[in-house]
């Protein structure tokens, strides 16, 4: 870990989404980039939304389908003239699958930053329990 | 003499046998340049953080993405046309225990110099780091904006 967070940051563009069903507001969709890991008690997500307000942030969890959006409002000024863009802006949008049961009622979401740190902790049943045999 | 003309074989004295090929990449070019339909985007110069450079009539106003980057890990220089953006993003360590299934995110070092088309005043610069994105508002040298002048 310690090598990684000494290299220079690459360059990634950003990924574009077509979203299932059409936009209301045109716009791009991007995908953020996540991490995702696990432990035996939660799954835990990273996800990099710079430009998202937190009341801008929806997160949605229904059967098993987890729905992360985030909008976001153009910064620049009305009569500022473009010398060199390098990047666009737009909605971020992505979904993933649990397999896993989570407590609904325990998710944990905060965005500091521009990252979203959302905890999802597994319910009691999901998480392995050792038994041992009684000899 | 007629079947050359009519046939379009190439009359070897003028060209070189590549001639008719560079002609024909000329042509893609410009057809590629056509199709793209959007011009304004510039090619990323692929160096950390990509950044968007505007202009109104008093300064510049630098935003660059930096997600996750806290304010005291971030370094700004501001010379008479340059501006150096350099720091680090760093994670918080997850303990031994984790799984990973994704990593798509990454951390580490980054330092950039931007140039801006005119001089400006090194003593009014105004960064803010807000949602993880970093904007630098540097007002333009008196010299370099624009005036308006009344004809007597």
């Amino acid at each position: 870990m310690a090598d990684k967070q000494s290299k220079e940051i690459q360059v990634k563009d950003k990924q574009e989404v077509s979203t299932p069903a059409e936009q209301t507001r045109p716009g791009l969709v991007f995908t953020p980039d996540v991490d995702i890991f696990e432990t035996e008690l939660a799954i835990t997500l990273l996800a990099d939304l710079p430009g998202v307000r937190p009341e801008d942030l929806t997160i949605d969890l229904r059967d098993n389908t987890l729905t992360i959006a985030g909008e976001i409002y153009p910064v620049e000024g009305g009569d500022e003239e473009d010398i060199l863009i390098e990047y666009e802006t737009g909605k971020y949008y992505r979904q993933f699958t649990l397999s896993e049961v989570i407590a609904q009622e325990k998710i944990d979401a905060k965005l500091t930053d521009g990252v979203l740190r959302l905890t999802l902790p597994k319910v009691e049943k999901a998480v392995p329990r050792k038994i041992t045999v009684a000899v | 003499m007629l079947y050359r003309q009519m046939f379009g074989l190439p009359t070897w004295r003028a060209r070189g046998p590549f001639t008719e090929l560079e002609r024909m990449r000329q042509q893609m070019d410009r057809l590629m340049e056509t199709l793209s339909p959007d011009t304004s985007i510039a090619r990323p110069a692929g160096v950390f953080p990509l950044i968007n450079l505007t202009e109104d009539r008093d300064s510049y106003h630098l935003r660059a993405e930096l997600p996750g980057v806290k304010a005291d890990d971030l370094e700004i220089q501001v010379l008479r046309k340059t501006i150096s953006l350099s720091g680090k993003r760093t994670f918080s360590e997850e303990g031994q225990e984790v799984r990973y299934h994704r990593r798509e995110r990454e951390a580490g070092t980054f330092s950039r110099m931007i140039g801006l088309p005119g001089e400006i005043d090194p003593e009014k610069v105004k960064a803010s780091l807000k949602n993880g994105i970093l904007t630098v508002v540097v007002a333009k040298a008196e010299a370099a904006k624009p005036r308006q002048i009344t004809v007597a």
